[in-house]
C-alpha cells in the first residue's frame, strides 16, 4: 500500500511517498512527476551554464524568448518580492537565481500530478520542503518532523495535518547562505524557520524571506493569512506564531 | 520492495540530517546528546529512552554489508550497514570526504546519532522530515547499494 520513490535531482533528494496500491496509472504519474523535476532542473539550474536561466542571467536571451515556465516563475518571484518587502529577491548576491522559489513550485506541481492521477494520499519531500496530500491512512494525518538545527539528529517539533505545505529555511542547509538583501550581510538571528501553509510555491519562498527578516519574521507571518511559523533562534530559543498550535502535534 | 524503499528513505533522511547538522564543528561536539526532543514531542508519557527501543534490544552482532563507494563533489563516500533480524541495526560511514573539513565535518560522535535517528524516525512514526536538506547524493547511492546487497 506504500510506493516510495527517491530521486536525486536539482542538487538535492526528492522523495515520493504514495499510499496507494501500485497501478499503471499511479506508477506513470510518479514517472511523470520525476520527469517534471528533471525538466525543471534543466530549465532552472544555475549550475548549468547552458540552462535558459543561466543564459537569461548572462543577458544572452530575453525573458520573452524563454520557455513559458520561466516567465511564470519570474512573475511569481516578482510577486513574492513585493509581498515580503524585498526580503525575497530574484537576484541574491546580484545574480539571477530563482532557486528559493523554484523548488517549492516544482514540488507543488509534482503533487498536483499525483493527485490528478488519483493518488491523493501522498507526500512529496524535496530537500526538506514538504507537500502533503490527503491522509496517509484513514483517521491519521501525516506527521512531519521539524529538524532541530542546533541539536544534530533531533527534532524540534512535529507538524501534523493533511494538504499542508511545510518549508524550513536555515543555516543548516548550506552554511550561512541566506543573506539579508537589504544589508548584504548573512542573516544570523535565526537558526531555522519553518513555515506551514497550503501552497508550497509561496511557503518555500516566504520561508527564505522570513529567515532573512530574523526576529521581525514573527510579526510579518502573523499578518499573513493561512501562514504559521515555528522558529529556533541562534541562541536556541523557540518561538511560534499564534496559530501554529493548530498544526503542532504535542 | 516497499520495505526496502522505506528503509532507504528513512536512512537517507537520517544520513542527510546528520551530515547537514554536522557542518559546524561545534554542532558535532553536541552529537552525543540523545534525541530527547523527538521523544518529548511524540508523547508526553514516553521517556526519552522509550522512543529508541532498538538501542537496547538490538544485539550488536549481525551481518555487515558494505555499500559501493560513491563519488561526491567533496570526495568518495562509502557506508556499511549491519543487518540483524531482517532490519538495519547500524550504519557505519566507512569513507567520508575529508578534503575540505571546513565544509563537512563527520566524526564518530555523529554515527550513533545517525543510527538512532533512523530508528527513532521509524518508531515514532514520523512520515518525513522538514529542514533536513540533503545535498550529498553519494550517501544515498552507497546506502542503496548496501541495502540492495543485503536483500532487504
Amino acid at each position: 500500500m506504500t510506493i516510495r520513490h527517491v530521486e536525486h535531482v536539482m542538487g538535492t533528494v526528492f522523495s515520493f511517498d504514495v499510499r496507494h496500491e501500485a497501478s499503471e496509472r499511479i506508477t506513470s504519474a510518479i514517472e511523470e512527476a520525476v520527469a517534471w523535476l528533471h525538466h525543471v532542473d534543466a530549465l532552472f539550474s544555475t549550475y548549468r551554464p547552458g540552462s535558459p536561466i543561466s543564459r537569461l542571467g548572462r543577458g544572452e536571451i530575453v525573458p520573452e524568448s524563454c520557455p513559458p515556465e520561466i516567465v511564470r516563475v519570474l512573475a511569481r518571484c516578482a510577486q513574492v518580492e513585493r509581498d515580503t518587502g524585498g526580503y525575497f529577491t530574484l537576484m541574491p548576491g546580484g545574480r539571477l537565481d530563482p532557486s528559493a522559489l523554484v523548488k517549492g513550485w516544482a514540488i507543488e506541481h509534482a503533487s498536483a500530478l499525483l493527485a490528478a492521477a488519483g493518488a491523493r494520499r501522498h507526500s512529496v519531500n524535496g530537500g526538506g520542503d514538504v507537500r502533503l496530500g490527503s491522509s496517509p491512512e484513514p483517521g491519521r494525518p501525516w506527521r512531519v518532523g521539524i529538524a532541530d538545527p542546533l541539536r544534530p539528529g533531533t527534532l524540534a517539533a512535529v507538524v501534523s495535518g493533511t494538504g499542508l505545505a511545510v518549508a524550513t529555511s536555515g543555516t543548516a542547509e548550506r552554511g550561512h547562505h541566506i543573506v539579508d538583501p537589504h544589508t548584504g550581510a548573512p542573516a544570523t538571528a535565526l537558526a531555522s524557520l519553518t513555515l506551514v501553509g497550503y501552497d508550497l510555491t509561496t511557503v518555500d519562498a516566504y520561508a527564505t524571506a522570513a529567515f532573512a527578516m530574523g526576529s521581525a519574521a514573527r510579526e510579518w507571518v502573523e499578518e499573513q493569512d493561512e501562514l504559521e511559523a515555528f522558529a529556533v533562534t541562534s541562541s536556541g530559543a523557540v518561538w511560534r506564531t499564534s496559530g501554529f498550535h493548530r498544526y503542532a502535534q504535542l | 520492495m516497499p520495505i526496502r524503499r522505506a528503509l532507504l528513505a528513512v536512512l537517507a533522511t537520517a544520513v542527510g540530517l546528520v551530515l547537514l547538522l554536522s557542518f559546524k564543528p561545534h554542532d558535532v561536539s553536541q552529537a552525543a546528546q540523545p534525541p530527547a526532543a523527538l521523544a518529548q514531542k511524540q508523547s508526553g508519557t514516553t521517556p526519552a529512552q522509550g522512543s529508541t527501543p532498538a538501542q537496547g534490544t538490538t544485539p550488536a552482532q549481525g551481518t555487515t554489508v558494505t555499500g559501493d563507494p560513491a563519488d561526491t563533489r567533496w570526495g568518495p563516500v562509502q557506508v556499511a550497514i549491519t543487518v540483524s533480524g531482517g532490519k538495519i541495526a547500524d550504519v557505519q560511514v566507512l569513507q567520508a570526504p575529508d578534503g575540505n573539513r571546513r565544509d563537512i565535518e563527520i566524526n564518530d560522535a555523529a554515527l550513533p546519532i545517525l543510527t538512532q535517528e533512523a530508528l527513532s524516525a521509524q518508531s515514532a512514526q514520523i512520515d518525513t522530515v522538514s529542514g533536513a536538506t540533503y545535498t550529498s547524493e553519494g550517501y544515498t547511492r552507497s546506502l542503496q547499494s548496501a541495502i540492495d546487497r543485503a536483500g532487504l
